[in-house]
């Protein structure tokens, strides 16, 4: 019988409709390619860092510093991700160290292609370390992945300690959170260190949470055991770094 | 505003379902979580420019918005949580483990035959 009108005759079957059952992830396809980059890391035994903040938390600053610090023990690299303007990865060149700028024009984060194109560009064998300074920006960084090793959140002390409860994707993402501007403690008297760790704690994170002060050099030395606690564990196996999604 | 770059990755995987059966597609249905990072009003704003000029245009975008949930690591408790308080609303534990509220789904398409059947009804 006809299906469209109940008739008794029956018409050349049109198609019907259909329901597809997918079950897939929105974001599979950049999760792939980050998944690739992730191999291609670790077969030049190079660990991934993607450092992720709010616009002007120091991340830079710290780059730079830690440049300083380690240029002798650790051949690394810079991704730098800006909207526009390549003065970052000036910045980072001016230590003496490959960085390849991506400017996303208007895009608000780095995406897994557009560091495995950066990766192509870079000196992959002569390269321990590698940081993929993200889009400042609490938001949309935490949810692409990138093919990193570990993920690391700058809270800056000029900013609001409650952070961490107004940006919680982001957070909850952090394998390490640093408190950046340390040296400004004394006149930021509102940003309480604890609270900030609280609200880490709160979602259910355990990551360490650190303080320091780039420009004056303070509290590097944790930062640095971290580093290379970090790099230790990947040579030891590089399955013991997950490499968690950001999402 | 990251929404629009996940709406094309859901557009992408849409057409290819679409594609494999020569079919327009009249609505996806996607899961969205209050922990994926996506904001599930504009990633509906987004849907209609994503889709333009493609088989999803005018299609309906159909969006499941979950509970976010956690079970305690601790007491084994299942509990409702929010997004910036996922400690075990049972013993406060902080090992907890976020069973409900990640999704960021495609779930499932609902497709149109190309060839418009000669009766419509």
């Amino acid at each position: 019988m006809c299906e469209h009108c109940g008739c008794s005759i029956s018409h050349v079957t049109a198609r019907k409709p259909e329901t597809v059952e997918v079950l897939a992830g929105l974001l599979d396809a950049n999760d792939r390619t980050a998944a690739h980059n992730r191999a291609h890391l670790d077969a030049h035994h190079i660990v991934a860092i993607n450092l992720m903040s709010a616009p002007g938390a120091g991340k830079t600053s710290l780059l730079e510093a830690t440049i300083d610090a380690l240029k002798d023990e650790l051949r690394i690299a810079v991704i730098e991700g800006d909207l526009e303007t390549d003065n970052d990865a000036r910045r980072i060149r001016a230590r003496g160290v490959p960085a390849i700028q991506i400017t996303t024009g208007n895009a608000c984060h780095l995406d897994a292609d557009m560091v495995h194109e950066a990766l192509h560009a870079l000196p992959l064998d002569a390269i321990d370390l590698l940081f993929i300074e993200n889009v400042g920006n609490l938001i949309c960084p935490a949810s692409f992945d990138l093919g990193q090793h570990r993920n690391v959140v700058l809270l800056s002390m000029t900013e609001g300690d409650d952070k961490p409860a107004k940006y919680p994707v982001m957070f909850r993402a952090a394998e390490l959170v640093i408190l950046t501007k340390a040296d400004l403690a004394p006149f930021m008297t509102e940003f309480d260190p604890a609270r900030a760790e609280r609200a880490v704690r709160d979602l259910a994170n355990p990551a360490p949470v650190l303080r320091l002060s780039a420009r004056l050099g303070i509290g590097l030395d944790p930062w640095l055991a971290w580093l290379r606690r970090t790099i230790s564990e990947a040579h030891r196996g590089e399955a013991a770094l997950s490499g968690r999604s950001a999402a | 505003m990251h929404e629009f770059s996940v709406c094309r990755g859901l557009i992408a995987s849409v057409l290819s379902v679409a594609k494999s059966r020569q079919a327009m597609v009249s609505k996806v249905y996607v899961s969205v979580g209050p922990l994926s990072g996506v904001e599930p009003r504009l990633l509906a704003a987004a849907y209609p420019l994503a889709s333009a000029n493609t088989a999803a245009a005018g299609s309906e975008l159909a969006i499941e918005e979950t509970s976010l949930r956690v079970r305690c690591e601790t007491c084994g408790a299942e509990t409702e949580a929010t997004p910036n308080k996922l400690l075990c609303a049972c013993c406060g534990a902080e090992r907890t483990r976020v069973i409900s509220g990640n999704e960021l789904l495609l779930l499932r398409v609902e497709l149109q035959p190309t060839e418009s059947p000669s009766e419509t009804g």
